[in-house]
């Protein structure tokens, strides 16, 4: 599209906004919505935008910030058992990289209308979800590498496209996850190969890390395509840009030849190069277990919400006392007003 | 100056930076707001690079951290206290950072095998201290709970800071002056957030000096063995 066209749509979009308090007809808005997401224009937070986008957003961001939240207990575990100094130093700065990214998420959520505070009270309720990945318990150090490798691994071959999401905050904090997260997986790589070149005992316990998240990893990428729930409407958004299985194949494909220089082999048989396909095929993921764990059955689902509950529970004093502080004082910039 | 000086200097100023770095480590996930996941990790972060320059100086980083007995560390007793409540870590933050700021602002300005460290660090420091004095002044001068914690925290740590100012050697500071400089900038601190400076003795039988001696309180043995548990489970591995 050239640069006339774009300023073109653009304007439209933006008038039809300006004049869109009083009309009940929301057609003119829709159709300069749907022409600023054909023309890959990036929809801003003032702007007018159907409810059900609005809706997806935030149902999508949240999850995606709950992740992020969450995710840094399974890794949290490990900070105080980090074998070398130089390690630990990285698992820290990493831990520390989730709740930065918890905090951007919550804030581009916060751009569409809905609170921190009424999206951690849903994730307390149960009422919304994590990535189900965080489930699964991190049982030996080298879960801290397969977690890095792996599952970072497939949240950047998720999360790349959305860097051009049609929702231009979500976008903007997606480059800088990006960024961050594509460090995480290469600390990852690099732990493994560490332990994977090191004792036998260290290489086993590698083995064994990539023996339990290799199938987690690739349910990652969610259902299969024609069980997938919201796929269809957030293609045609432009909040999503691939499908869940050319992402997971993608990742397949990514992933074969890291384990080939890692020395460690991935849990498949069935894993083969197709010629005819230019892809790798892989054996069938048991989706069985992958909705076991997402209706609450998981290993941890419990033990993750309760020990969220109870951050935020034994930190509600705390809070109160900044909230209070601030109000006694007239300066509210702390941050730390969150009820 | 002599060899076994230099190490004592540096294994004490190492250690307390490597133990309380430690202790902030296990906030992970359970601050009371994300803000601060943010902020106790960056202080923890600070806390480990100050340790791993400082034990390098005298040794192997991991050797010194992971294969010392609990009585060859010479860490403060304070900066080994357990987390406790907010208050607890943010009280002892406070202690410790107003410490660490005049410690190494003197260390910088001075020739000597610290003050290249110092320099650095005081600049992380004087952020430590400012985000424990704004902590400080929300909880002291927030809720009436709020007072209350804090009160009891202050109170609770106040008998391990004595021992902050007994002469290390081989560092060439004035310790009185480092003591008034100390209690003037805490107590100001405190008068804001309307909390009572403690009266108590800042030290006792078990406090004056033990830590630098390598006399520990208990939750520290405990401490040391979930730190180096994994290390030492695998006798020359590297990681």
């Amino acid at each position: 599209m050239v640069e006339g066209d774009r300023m073109a749509t653009a304007a439209a979009h933006r008038t039809a906004h300006a004049d869109g308090a009083a009309q009940e007809d929301t057609s003119a808005f829709q159709a300069a919505f749907d022409a600023a997401v054909a023309a890959e224009e990036r929809i801003e937070p003032r702007d007018w935008m159907p409810d059900a986008y609005r809706a997806t957003l935030v149902r999508q961001i949240a999850q995606h910030a709950h992740s992020e939240i969450i995710g840094m207990q399974p890794e949290a575990n490990w900070i105080t058992r980090a074998p070398s100094l130089r390690r630990k130093a990285i698992l820290m700065a990493k831990v520390q990289d989730e709740a930065g990214h918890g905090l951007y998420l919550y804030s581009a959520a916060e751009t569409l209308g809905t609170g921190r505070d009424e999206l951690l009270d849903k994730l307390h309720t149960g009422r919304q979800k994590y990535s189900s990945i965080f489930n699964y318990p991190t049982l030996t150090w080298a879960d801290v590498g397969a977690i890095g490798w792996l599952v970072d691994g497939a949240a950047i071959t998720n999360q790349v496209p959305l860097c051009r999401c049609s929702y231009g905050p979500y976008a903007r904090a997606m480059v800088r996850i990006c960024k961050e997260e594509s460090f995480h997986q290469r600390q990852g790589y690099e732990l493994l190969l560490s332990l994977s070149r090191g004792t036998a005992e260290q290489h086993a316990m590698a083995q064994d890390a990539v023996d339990r998240w290799w199938w987690p990893s690739l349910m990652m990428f969610g259902p299969p395509d024609d069980e997938s729930a919201h796929s269809a409407q957030s293609m045609a958004w432009k909040i999503k840009r691939h499908s869940n299985d050319e992402l997971r194949q993608r990742f397949v494909d990514i992933c074969v030849p890291q384990a080939e220089s890692l020395g460690l082999t991935l849990p498949d048989p069935a894993l083969v190069w197709n010629e005819e396909r230019g892809h790798h095929d892989f054996g069938p993921i048991d989706w069985t277990e992958f909705h076991d764990v997402l209706k609450g059955n998981g290993p941890c689902n419990d033990q993750r919400i309760a020990r969220r509950r109870q951050a935020h529970d034994e930190g509600a004093w705390v809070r109160e006392a900044a909230a209070a502080h601030a109000a006694k004082h007239g300066n509210a910039g702390t941050g730390a007003t969150h009820a | 100056m002599t060899a076994t000086v230099h190490t004592s200097a540096a294994l004490a100023l190492g250690d307390d930076a490597l133990v309380l770095s430690h202790r902030l480590g296990e906030w992970a996930g359970l601050a009371p707001v994300l803000e601060e996941e943010v902020a106790l990790a960056n202080i923890a972060l600070d806390l480990l690079g100050q340790a791993r320059v400082l034990l390098s100086m005298v040794g192997n980083e991991d050797e010194l951290a992971y294969l010392r007995e609990e009585r060859a560390f010479r860490n403060l007793q304070l900066v080994e206290q357990p987390n406790g409540d907010f208050a607890h870590t943010i009280a002892r933050q406070l202690y410790f950072s107003t410490y660490q700021r005049l410690l190494y602002g003197r260390l910088a300005e001075v020739q000597g095998e610290f003050a290249g460290l110092a320099a650095k660090a005081v600049k992380e420091v004087a952020y430590h201290q400012d985000h424990a004095e704004q902590w400080t002044l929300r909880l002291g001068d927030g809720t009436d709970l709020s007072h209350e914690r804090m009160s009891r925290a202050c109170e609770s740590l106040w008998r391990f800071t004595g021992e902050m100012f007994l002469p290390l050697e081989g560092v060439d500071v004035d310790w009185t002056g480092m003591k008034d400089a100390w209690l003037e900038s805490v107590s100001d601190v405190l008068h804001r957030a309307t909390l009572e400076v403690p009266q108590g003795p800042q030290s006792g039988a078990w406090t004056a000096g033990a830590g630098r001696q390598g006399l520990h309180t208990e939750s520290f043995g405990r401490m040391l063995a979930e730190m180096q548990h994994l290390h030492r489970s695998h006798p020359g591995a590297t990681w």
